[in-house]
């Protein structure tokens, strides 16, 4: 069997002694148990649930997994609880989204509402970074990092604790209902509801001050929709990785299906070295014909481990993770059989052909190695130092004018002309700022008062003070005195700190004959 | 036709048709998916029972909850009324000359004021409020009947000549046609307009003017606020300062005229109106001794307001 290419395992030439089917019934038989439902329409339309009661498994995948998963969950739960100090002007919360208040604040950064490219560029930087993921390591993001695997894990370790391993579980589930059973059942909803209600709950505290939130939600204060949010989100968490698990990968996620779309020869994925596996046997048929029989023993761990309910045998299939559980089984195996590791393993397409034909085995690593790596790091790096470029020479000073329409212009009783003009002084520092606004390109004489200064005190140049973390929205005034013209003339801001930052905006004075 | 087999290489019993050689497998879909199916029929079957859902002829049906947009919108409405009302009783209280202290009441009045003049006044003084011929600019520091708060809301509750009203504002300037000849009605809006430096002056202008008009406009033309009577003398005219206009305006004065508002809007939306009017760049303040100053020399000098012309 090793001459066989990876295309013709998966369309066998006709006449290939291979009994496929028979494979597969024999590989999976809790899974595949005839559940397909009768009776609607008279047809088999709808599959009957299965639950994967998966095994546990250790090595190292299996401790990567963990890492990830310990990782993961920590930045979720503990992020919105780490402070950090940014004055009496402004939230002392690390990451914090203020939507009442539209910024969105992570450590040392503050992202205004008009900034919100910032957040797009992050957005297409995770879009990107999912690509820079899959063209690397394949599908890492769902093997390990997706949230839904995350939790979908968490919950099978809480299985397992409350029910015990693989077959106590398939166990219980066929044992009729009984005050054991009903027992275990609650037990382990009951841990289900606290996991998802922690869920739930985190969440919301990214959206305000962590600690008063809290109190406020147990003390009944919170506004509805904090309670409401959390709802949603623990049934949801309880929903989804209690119940609906490997169903949201196949059927409901969108992400396994462009990344089909993805995967090439090239990628990175969890395969089944069938040159070298089949034929299988168990090892007593093995040892009476050693030459008929490959690697595989049939033994199906595999199977037993995935979180998913797959069988890597079958090839590359949209249920496929790629968590390298199935990986961590069979070498245990083959380890205990005495034959090399590897028979499942991280490799990609091509290689594996290669290895068929005869090519000794060649690390995984060298599958990052390709030119469509680099060029998604290559875009992925340069809107990242892009925007770390245009975070560190903002300055957080701005200045926007809206010049009056309706009317444009007001003769006054001496014939001066005055414009009215709406400011929009920005000061994005916390703290209070004095900022002066002066006229810039006016013809002397033309003065400028606002609502808080009166005309006696009108002045080319008048200092505003904008609180601090606000826009400061101010109307205007500019006036000409008779005889005078003016066209375009600018607004110059300056923060009377030792920043001293600077914003020009200009804009159109309007006058008789010139509208 | 219909024949199901197994097929081989994927061991799924196929739909049993077949098109030119191409078989469907089938590969059912999950039973929950069948009872989320069953869910959303559910949902709507409740839906239409509680909400409006069925078009008749002329509506829909009610459904059992009695929801409606409208009612949603009214209830919105009388929230947004409670919620108004703290700072409505405290406006109602203020004296309005003391609103311009209080900055955020006054930010409140403006905002209320600007909203109720969308309303009721940009039929006439236009959405800027900058008027047209014969319909007031409030925008500038021109005004006939005074623009202090208390005057600008004296106004706005009583109205401009309104019939009807009691205490309305009213003035009227008598025609002078016929009265004068052809050079004497030159000479005098040749003086009218030199008064603000764009006219000729002449010795029977100014008689003309000094004999007929000082006594309302003032003998420098400044006008006079508590009659109504505009000044002559700046850039700023209702009806035109061209000499063919002024001319007319001797001969046929036109008479504008504005509702008394006391009838249709209440005390504090008045009130609210008149800060948002002063609040529009030309706005005055009380003076706060008037009897010391000669009434006069007050309405030519002062940056108080007169207008019109």
């Amino acid at each position: 069997m090793a001459d066989n290419t990876e295309l013709e395992r998966r369309v066998p030439a006709a006449g290939k002694p291979r009994d496929w089917a028979g494979a597969l019934g024999s590989s999976a038989p809790e899974i595949d148990a005839a559940d397909a439902g009768h009776g609607f329409l008279g047809s088999d339309l709808y599959e009957k649930g299965k639950t994967v009661h998966n095994k546990r498994i250790d090595g190292s995948f299996r401790r990567f997994k963990w890492l990830v998963m310990l990782v993961t969950l920590a930045i979720y739960y503990i992020t919105p609880w780490i402070r950090w100090d940014r004055g009496p002007y402004a939230p002392d919360q690390a990451v914090l989204i203020d939507l009442a208040h539209r910024r969105f604040y992570m450590f040392d950064i503050e992202i205004w509402p008009h900034e919100f490219y910032f957040v797009a560029g992050m957005l297409i930087m995770a879009g990107l970074g999912l690509f820079l993921v899959t063209s690397a390591v394949g599908r890492a993001w769902c093997g390990y990092a997706c949230p839904q695997t995350v939790w979908t894990d968490l919950f099978q370790h809480v299985d397992r604790f409350i029910d015990g391993d693989r077959n106590a579980r398939i166990r219980l589930d066929k044992a009729p209902w009984g005050p054991a059973k009903i027992a275990r059942r609650s037990g382990k909803w009951a841990i289900y509801l606290v996991i998802s209600l922690l869920t739930g709950g985190a969440w919301i505290l990214y959206f305000a001050d962590a600690p008063t939130l809290t109190r406020e939600f147990f003390t009944g204060e919170a506004a509805l929709v904090a309670y409401a949010t959390v709802g949603i989100l623990t049934g949801t968490t309880f929903w989804l990785g209690g119940f609906m698990r490997e169903q949201v990968c196949i059927y409901m996620c969108p992400w396994p299906r462009i990344q089909t779309a993805m995967l090439d020869e090239k990628s990175l994925i969890v395969t089944y070295k069938d040159w070298r596996g089949e034929q299988r046997g168990s090892l007593k048929k093995a040892a009476k014909n050693p030459d008929q029989y490959g690697d595989c023993i049939d033994c199906l761990q595999c199977v037993a481990v995935c979180p998913t309910g797959i069988d890597i045998r079958e090839g590359q299939q949209i249920g496929c993770i790629t968590c390298g559980l199935c990986i961590d089984a069979c070498d245990k195996v083959m380890a205990e059989v005495g034959r090399p590791r590897g028979l499942i393993d991280y490799a990609t397409l091509e290689q594996c052909e290669a290895e068929a034909a005869g090519a000794p085995a060649t690390p995984a690593w060298k599958a990052l190695m390709r030119p469509r790596t680099f060029i998604y790091f290559g875009a992925w790096g340069a809107i990242g130092a892009a925007m770390l470029f245009a975070l560190g020479t903002r300055t957080h000073t701005d200045l926007t004018v809206s010049p009056d329409r309706n009317p444009p212009f007001m003769l006054l009783k001496d014939g001066s002309v005055r414009n009215a003009y709406t400011l929009r002084l920005r000061n994005m520092e916390a703290r209070p700022r004095d900022m002066e606004v002066a006229l810039t390109g006016m013809p002397s004489g033309a003065v400028m008062w606002t609502e808080a200064v009166s005309l006696e005190n009108a002045a080319p140049v008048q200092v505003i003070a904008v609180p601090a973390n606000e826009t400061k929205v101010v109307r205007a005034y500019v006036m000409l005195p008779p005889g005078e013209r003016a066209d375009s003339f600018s607004f110059r801001l300056t923060s009377l700190d030792e920043q001293r930052e600077q914003d020009i905006a200009t804009t159109t004075f309007a006058m008789p004959g010139n509208e | 036709m219909v024949t199901k087999r197994i097929d081989q290489p994927t061991g799924t019993e196929t739909v049993g048709h077949e098109w030119d050689g191409i078989e469907e497998l089938n590969t059912p879909l999950p039973r929950w998916w069948l009872y989320t199916f069953y869910a959303t029929i559910v949902w709507a079957a409740v839906y239409v029972v509680l909400y409006p859902a069925w078009p008749l002829i002329d509506k829909a049906t009610a459904g059992t909850l009695g929801w409606s947009s409208r009612g949603d919108l009214a209830e919105e409405m009388s929230a947004a009324d409670l919620a108004r009302q703290g700072v409505v009783e405290q406006i109602a209280a203020t004296d309005i000359e003391k609103l311009i202290a209080s900055p955020e009441l006054m930010g409140q009045a403006i905002s209320g004021g600007a909203a109720a003049f969308k309303v009721n006044c940009v039929q006439c003084h236009g959405a800027g409020a900058a008027g047209s011929a014969g319909y007031p600019n409030l925008n500038d520091d021109d005004w006939i009947w005074g623009g202090t708060l208390t005057e600008i809301q004296y106004s706005i509750t009583h109205g401009i000549r309104w019939e009807g009203a009691d205490d309305t504002r009213i003035n009227y300037m008598p025609a002078f046609d016929g009265m004068f000849d052809a050079g004497q009605v030159d000479a005098l809006a040749g003086h009218v307009l030199s008064l603000s430096g764009k006219g000729k002056t002449s010795a029977a202008g100014a008689t003309l003017f000094a004999e007929n008009c000082a006594a309302c406009h003032g003998p420098a033309g400044g006008g006079m606020p508590d009659m109504g009577a505009p000044a002559l003398n700046d850039a700023i005219w209702l009806f035109g300062g061209t000499e063919a206009e002024v001319k007319k305006q001797i001969l046929a004065p036109r008479h504008g005229v504005m509702p008394a508002w006391k009838d249709r809007l209440d005390p504090v939306t008045i009130k609210m109106l008149a800060a948002y009017v002063h609040s529009r760049g030309g706005g005055q303040q009380a003076a706060p001794a008037q009897d010391e100053v000669a009434a006069e020399t007050d309405i030519a000098q002062a940056p108080k307001a007169e207008t019109d012309g």
